[in-house]
This record gives structure tokens, C-alpha cells and sequence, in this order.
């Protein structure tokens, strides 16, 4: 069964169409990546999903139920604009905003606990959160958003202002987050991640749904006909291929239609020319993000 | 626990742990305790002395040389100004006055002293009025209509019911203690449990926990629980204050014991001083919740909020004239416009009473207003508490209610 399934949502404000007609699915054990330009409807796709604001058509269900009060409590949402209760401290706040999710005051005390501990912030629990940096503040935000353990875990922009430590910190508790079953979505920008991350992408545009599939059988879609090499030497003119663009440190070789990469590799070893890296070039998201939302732009 | 318990349970524990919640709640019995504390110095310091105050007088008309002891002041007659003067200079004597030869005619007294003074001392008028009018009237008439004429009426009005009956209210200002302290306390309350909401929600807005809150519970949840939390707050604080208040009236009584013996309590005043502060906290509650919605900041939210709680004191700027024309219209107006209400209606009913009538549209229209405002206050926070950055115009406000 799908964590989440949503089904041909709209929602339209007083001058435009925020999200139009979008669809998809999302299954347990998936990381699954949203991205679009700024403005795009992501947010208020999520905010739909969370049931704080009311599609004007269309269903969402998540665990195979319209969102109730208590299946609310299964859902972990860490959004765009963090926030957390300046003057309360550290273990207050999460208390608090954790019984909310339905958890009672020992087990939210003992689950902060081993958290703030798994991510160094233990000594920090008897702080105020406006004593805190904003990464530390960031940190406890997605403390609150899975303490209760959720069976679906969104996040907005999650590695916004995070220093590399804290990224990879985060990085891991995803994919740990993957690996017992539950469902994670991914809104950001940050197109490394979703690659790096994502088994699955949906981009929108205008609010509506551009691109949707299997990461790398969206990146496989998208492949052009060429391969990258890294050679010691003059390659000369190789047959089936077009046209030689030369990046740092490797050259892009373009191929005719009846040309294989395989072939092109048989041909280079022949000349004994030394080869350090060849492979076949698949775009990468950001090309393949520009390519789609520069289309839908023009 | 449910949801909205858990919310109305922060609440109220952040609130009552406020320093401004803290000082509010201790400070009018604080005031009060210290107001009665600086009377009772005050009194004891100015109270008029024991001993013989000499006083002199130039009697220029003749015939004033009787009843020159007046209490404890002895008038001191003096044959010419220069003498009075140099007596006065002296310190033999503390004043002096001149009963002019045109006195009769005229009524002019001329009093001379060596102090400042915004108008002369009660008593010391008192004694002059007396000296004088005692000396006029002796041998005239009989001593019975001299006193008559020096103390003509002693005013006893009865306030009579439409049956003809005695009422049950007798009215005058000791009617108007109870339900003055209550309008005040009311109006103090309402004004503050108002800003506490404000205060809450506007800093959740601005904190940005606008969405992770409702991504764990409903909006009605959310208002339920910060209502009812901040509203027991609030009454909790009108609650130690009326605990507060026998003590201070015990207090105050051994000073202005004969006055606080006259207070009568309105009947029902309880009654509706309760429904009054409910129906006028939930009113206020729901207009704040929407204020907080539109507003970017705190600070803008309680500037724009102020246009309607300035209603809750309102009453009190017009009290004197309520006072001097208690039937006019105008009060029966404004104790059916839901934001002055609460208030002005507490203190019409120790001042004329108010009419059922009046009471029952003023409540009917206090309700409906409840009910509207909480229409207009969940759309208003489900289309706005998610927008940061700028307030919305009236036109933008109106157009996004419009498409829902």
C-alpha cells in the first residue's frame, strides 16, 4: 500500500492556479525527491499532504485514509520556514511539540534524549532555543519532525544553511529513516542531493507535473548519444564520432546515430592510446532540471 | 490527552509564567494596599489639630461680637486692620478676616493669611459661616429657626418601584462601588487577556510555528486551546484580584468604614458580571486570532488591535457624563455595540439599571458577533498565519475570504 496518494489536486488562490491537476504516489522504504523553479507549487503541494490547507478538488490519502486528527500523528513535516519556540529551551520545545504527535511526556523525554544525543546536541538540552545557532536550531527542528517515530517523514528544503557536517549528518538519518521502511519526501533545490539521495523525482512547473519517474530512468531518458574520456594523447579522428568538445580535464566526444559507446571504446584501445576514464555521459539533474524548466519558461 | 487540552495546558502554564502576567496579577492589590496605606498617612498627617486655632476679625458693620468660639477655633476681635496685621505677623494669631461696613448688602467677607492656599480650609469656612450667621440671627428668631436656617434641609430621597413599592436599589454612589470595581476589573482583564493572545499567536507567526503546529493538529484545535488557556489565565488573574478584595474593602473601612457600610450590590451583578467577562473575552479572543493573522509582527498586530480594545475602556472616558445624564440613548447604543458593552452594561447596572430588554439584544448581539468573528477568524488564520512579510490590504483580505 502507498503512504501517500495523491489524485489530481488543485488549488487555486485569488490570481493564479498554485497546483493544477497533479498526481503521484509515494512507497514505503522510497526516498522520493520534489523539486521545480521557486514558485513552482512544491510547498503548496506539502502543505496539502499535511492537511493545512484544503486542496480545492481532488484527494490526498495517506496510509490509505483521508487525513484524520490521529493520522496526523504518523506524519512528520519539517517546513520550509523553521521555527520552534524562541524562549523555551531545548527539551521543553520538543516535549511539547512531540505530545502533540500524540507522544507522552517519558517516552518523548527518553526518545529526545537518545536523539539530541545521536546528533551531539545533548549538551545543549537545557538551553533556550534563541541561545542557539541557527544550525543547531535546525537540527532540533528535524529532532521534532521524526521523534515520533512517522511512517512518512517530509521534508522542505532540509539542508538549507547546514555546513557540510551537518548536511552529511542528515544525510544519514534519511537514509536510515529508508531503511526502516518509512517514506521520505524531499523538497530542495539542491539537485546533488536528490541524486545523491532520491530513488524517485517529480518535478513541477506552474504547478503542474513535468516529470515523474525512477531517477535513473529519468537520467537514462535524457542521455544524449555521447561518451567522456580522459586520455594521455592526441584521440585523432575517430570514426562515428561527430564532434570533440573539450571540457577540464576530459572531452565529450558527440556520436553519430549508428554509433554504440562500445564501439568508440574497441576503436580508442586500438590506437593504444593511454585511457584513464571513459564512460558513457548521462546528464546530471541540474542539466536535466534546466533543460526541462528552461523549456516550460520559454 | 487531547490535543486541544495539551494546547490549552501550555498555554495557560506560559502565560501565568509570564513577568508581565506576574506583575499585572500583584500589582492593583499592590496599588490598592498602598493607596489605603498613604490615605491613612495622609489623613493622620492633615487631620485638624486638638489645640485652639486663634483666628481674628475687623468687625467694620458692628454687631458681631457673639459665639466667638467656633470648635476648636476662637475668633479674636481686633479694633483696626493695622492690628490685625501686626498681629497676624506675630504668629498670635494664624488669619484674620474683615466683616466690611457694606457687609449686609454685599456679603463680602475679606480674609487675610500668610499661607499659600488653592481655596480656604473647610473648617476655618465653616467657623466664619457660623460666627456670622449666628450673630445675624441672635434675638431675632427663636433659637430653633437660627439653627434651622444655618442647616436647612437634610435631603432623604426614597426610590420608588413602578408598583409604588419601595425598590429594592436606592442608588447613589455607594451603588456604583461594586459594580465600578467590577467594570474596571473587567475592562483590565479583557484588555490583557486580548494582548496575551495577540502576543502568542503573532510570535508563533513570527517564530514561523504556524505550520508545524498545524501539521499536528486542526485550526480549531489551535484556537480551542490557546483560547480557553489564555481566557482561564485571564480569570484566574480577575480571580485573585476579587479574592483580593474583602480584604482591602476590610481594610479601607477603618478609614471610610461609615461609606463601605452603604455599599449595596446590584442583584444579579454576579451573574451577569460572569457571562459579561465570557461572552466579552470570546469576543475579543476571536477578533484578536484574526488581527494576529493579517499582522507581520506583534508589534502591528497590537496597533491594530487597538481599534477595538479601546472600546473595552471607553466607558470609563464617558463616566462622568453617563453620570450626569444616566437615560440618554447614546449609553443605551453603545451597551448593545458588542465591544463596549461588557463594560458600560456592569456599570449601568449600578448607576440606573438596565433594562431587560437592553440586556437580552446587547447579549444576543455579543453572541452573534462571537460566532461571526470565529468565522471570519479560522479563515482569516488558514489564509494568512502562512504569509510572512507583509500585511494584507483590506481589498486583498476581502477578495481571498471571497474565493475561500
Amino acid at each position: 500500500m502507498p503512504v501517500v496518494e495523491v489524485n489530481h489536486i488543485v488549488k487555486s488562490y485569488a490570481d493564479k492556479i498554485a497546483v493544477n491537476d497533479l498526481s503521484f504516489s509515494i512507497a514505503p522504504n522510497e526516498i522520493f525527491g520534489l523539486i521545480g523553479p521557486n514558485g513552482a507549487g512544491k510547498t503548496t503541494t506539502l502543505r496539502m499532504m499535511m492537511d493545512i490547507i484544503k486542496p480545492d478538488s481532488g484527494t490526498v490519502t495517506i496510509l490509505g485514509e483521508k487525513l484524520t486528527e490521529a493520522s496526523k500523528n504518523k506524519l512528520g513535516y519539517l517546513p520550509e520556514e523553521r521555527g520552534l519556540y524562541r524562549n523555551l529551551t531545548v527539551i521543553d520545545s520538543i516535549i511539547y511539540l512531540a505530545s502533540l504527535k500524540g507522544m507522552d511526556r517519558h517516552s518523548a523525554e527518553e526518545k529526545a534524549d537518545e536523539l539530541l544525543n545521536h546528533t551531539g546536541m545533548l549538551p545543549h538540552k537545557g538551553k533556550k532555543i534563541e541561545e542557539l545557532s541557527k544550525g543547531m536550531g535546525q537540527i532540533i527542528q528535524l529532532i521534532v519532525t521524526i521523534i515520533h517515530d512517522p511512517e512518512l517523514v517530509v521534508l522542505d528544503e532540509p539542508f538549507a544553511g547546514l555546513d557540510p557536517v551537518n548536511t552529511e549528518l542528515l544525510k544519514m538519518i534519511f537514509v536510515d529513516l529508508r531503511n526502516r521502511d518509512k517514506a521520505v519526501i524531499l523538497s530542495t533545490h539542491q539537485m546533488n542531493q536528490v541524486e545523491e539521495l532520491c530513488d524517485r523525482i517529480l518535478m513541477i512547473d506552474n504547478g503542474r507535473s513535468v516529470l515523474q519517474g525512477n531517477l535513473t530512468e529519468i537520467k537514462s531518458r535524457y542521455r544524449s548519444n555521447s561518451v567522456i574520456i580522459d586520455s594521455e594523447g592526441d584521440l585523432g579522428q575517430i570514426p562515428g564520432v561527430t564532434e570533440k568538445r573539450a571540457h577540464k580535464g576530459y572531452v565529450e566526444l558527440i556520436l553519430d546515430g549508428n554509433t554504440t559507446p562500445k564501439q568508440v571504446l574497441e576503436r580508442l584501445v586500438g590506437t593504444g592510446i593511454v585511457i584513464n576514464r571513459f564512460e558513457a555521459a548521462t546528464p546530471s539533474l541540474n542539466e536535466i532540471f534546466l533543460k526541462v524548466a528552461g523549456k516550460n519558461h520559454e | 490527552m487531547n490535543k486541544t487540552l495539551l494546547i490549552f495546558r501550555h498555554e495557560f502554564r506560559h502565560t501565568i509564567r509570564r513577568t508581565g502576567f506576574i506583575v499585572l496579577t500583584i500589582l492593583p492589590p499592590l496599588l490598592a494596599l498602598l493607596g489605603i496605606g498613604v490615605f491613612h498617612i495622609v489623613s493622620g498627617i492633615t487631620r485638624p489639630p486638638a489645640e485652639v486655632t486663634e483666628i481674628g476679625y475687623v468687625d467694620e458693620a458692628g454687631g458681631f461680637d457673639q459665639f466667638t468660639t467656633q470648635g476648636n477655633i476662637t475668633l479674636v476681635r481686633f479694633d483696626t486692620p493695622e492690628t490685625a496685621t501686626q498681629a497676624l505677623i506675630k504668629k498670635d494669631i494664624k488669619e484674620y478676616f474683615i466683616i466690611p461696613s457694606d457687609f449686609i448688602s454685599t456679603g463680602i467677607i475679606r480674609r487675610y493669611t500668610t499661607q499659600r492656599e488653592l481655596r480656604p480650609p473647610a473648617a476655618t469656612t465653616a467657623a466664619i459661616e457660623d460666627f456670622i450667621s449666628s450673630n445675624l440671627l441672635a434675638g431675632k428668631v427663636p433659637e430653633v429657626t437660627a439653627a434651622r436656617v444655618k442647616a436647612p434641609l437634610n435631603l432623604v430621597t426614597t426610590t420608588l418601584a413602578a408598583t409604588g413599592a419601595v425598590a429594592p436599589e436606592q442608588g447613589g454612589y455607594a451603588n456604583l462601588v461594586i459594580p465600578g470595581i467590577f467594570g474596571a476589573l473587567l475592562a483590565v482583564s479583557l484588555m490583557f487577556s486580548s494582548i496575551y493572545l495577540l502576543q502568542g499567536l503573532g510570535a508563533e507567526k513570527e517564530n514561523r510555528l504556524m505550520e508545524i503546529l498545524l501539521s499536528s493538529v486542526s485550526t480549531r484545535q489551535l484556537i480551542g486551546g490557546k483560547v480557553l488557556g489564555i481566557g482561564a489565565a485571564g480569570l484566574a488573574q480577575v480571580a485573585v484580584w476579587v479574592a483580593a478584595t474583602p480584604f482591602l474593602l476590610n481594610l479601607a473601612s477603618s478609614s471610610i468604614g461609615g461609606f463601605i457600610s452603604t455599599i449595596q450590590i446590584p442583584p444579579n451583578l454576579l451573574a451577569l458580571a460572569v457571562v459579561y467577562f465570557v461572552l466579552g473575552y470570546l469576543l475579543f479572543a476571536v477578533f484578536s486570532i484574526g488581527v494576529a493573522a493579517i499582522s507581520s509582527s506583534v508589534r502591528e498586530a497590537q496597533t491594530l488591535a487597538s481599534i477595538f480594545t479601546t472600546w473595552v475602556i471607553a466607558p470609563f472616558w464617558f463616566l462622568s457624563a453617563i453620570m450626569e445624564f444616566p437615560y440618554s440613548p447614546a449609553w443605551v447604543v453603545l451597551s448593545i455595540f458588542p465591544f463596549s458593552a461588557p463594560v458600560l452594561v456592569i456599570l449601568r447596572l449600578g448607576l440606573t439599571g438596565v433594562p431587560g430588554w437592553q440586556l437580552a439584544t446587547s447579549i444576543a448581539v455579543l453572541v452573534l458577533c462571537i460566532f461571526g468573528g470565529l468565522v471570519l477568524a479560522s479563515k482569516l488564520l488558514r489564509t494568512y498565519m502562512l504569509m510572512y512579510g507583509k500585511r494584507p490590504n483590506l481589498g486583498e483580505i476581502i477578495r481571498n475570504l471571497r474565493s475561500g
